[in-house]
């Protein structure tokens, strides 16, 4: 089925990565030392999240020099940003409390 | 997960489960087991009847479904209307939920549609450039149904 939104999901659940990418999103490209001076996390915390947020297609880095430059790529929140993939996601959780349900049930 | 349907485009979602259709009946159409999986509501089995699902507000979603029964065979089809509701209704959800029940050697086949999803639903989302803002809010609660 749909893996990516999925995902997303998960990448961005976390309020920290969520607070990286927003940042990306909203003031442009950002060295890892920029983020970390406004994280609150260490800059390997940082580096460990744009990795995570790398992989899900949701930030873009470029090297140059010593530095690496991280952007947003806000397309990739593309799957997420619909009501069938919404309803994906709803349904497949709803279908397992669904289960949950008749396990506990009488016969 | 998709399939196209004319204008529209449906969700659907099937898993067989180890239990006959009717336990699996009951769970889908006795209100309070409904809560227990779904959302609060106050449906009940009658062709006609209007409801609600209600859910926690999340920041554009006022957490109403408003719904109206159109179709019960017992142990074998459910479907109800799954409307936006409230200032969110003029341009908002206008689906159709339908359950399908089929028993089989190892207890039913559990069938969801979820139909009606118009072009301009998605377009209305994708086309905001801030528009993903609006679901962060959920994504911690929908995260958590998927584990």
């Amino acid at each position: 089925m749909d893996t990516a939104p999925d995902a997303l999901f998960k990448t961005l659940a976390d309020p920290t990565r969520r607070a990286i990418f927003e940042r990306l999103s909203r003031d442009g490209e950002q060295t890892v030392r920029a983020l970390t001076d406004r994280a609150g996390v260490s800059q390997p915390a940082v580096s460990k999240h744009l990795a995570v947020l790398k992989l899900a297609g949701l930030v873009r880095d470029r090297r140059e020099g010593r530095q690496t430059h991280y952007s947003a790529e806000p397309q990739a929140l593309m799957p997420l940003i619909n009501w069938m993939s919404l309803y994906g996601a709803f349904w497949r959780g709803r279908f397992d409390r669904l289960e949950d349900l008749l396990r506990r049930m009488d016969q | 997960m998709t399939k196209p349907a004319g204008a529209t485009r449906s969700i659907v979602i099937e898993r067989e489960m180890p239990y006959p259709p009717e336990k699996i009946w009951r769970a889908l159409t006795q209100g309070p087991l409904i809560e227990e999986w779904l959302m609060k509501n106050d449906f009940r089995p009658v062709v006609g009847l209007r409801f609600n699902f209600r859910a926690v507000p999340m920041p554009h979603w006022n957490g109403v479904v408003e719904c109206q029964v159109l179709a019960v065979q017992p142990h074998e089809r459910l479907s109800y209307s799954w409307n936006a509701s409230g200032e969110e209704a003029a341009g908002g959800l206008k689906t159709v939920v339908t359950w399908t029940l089929r028993p089989t050697t190892g207890g039913t086949l559990v069938r969801m549609e979820q139909s009606g999803f118009r072009p301009e639903d998605e377009a209305n989302y994708q086309g905001a450039s801030y528009g993903w803002r609006r679901y962060i809010g959920g994504l911690e609660r929908v995260a958590a149904g998927l584990d």
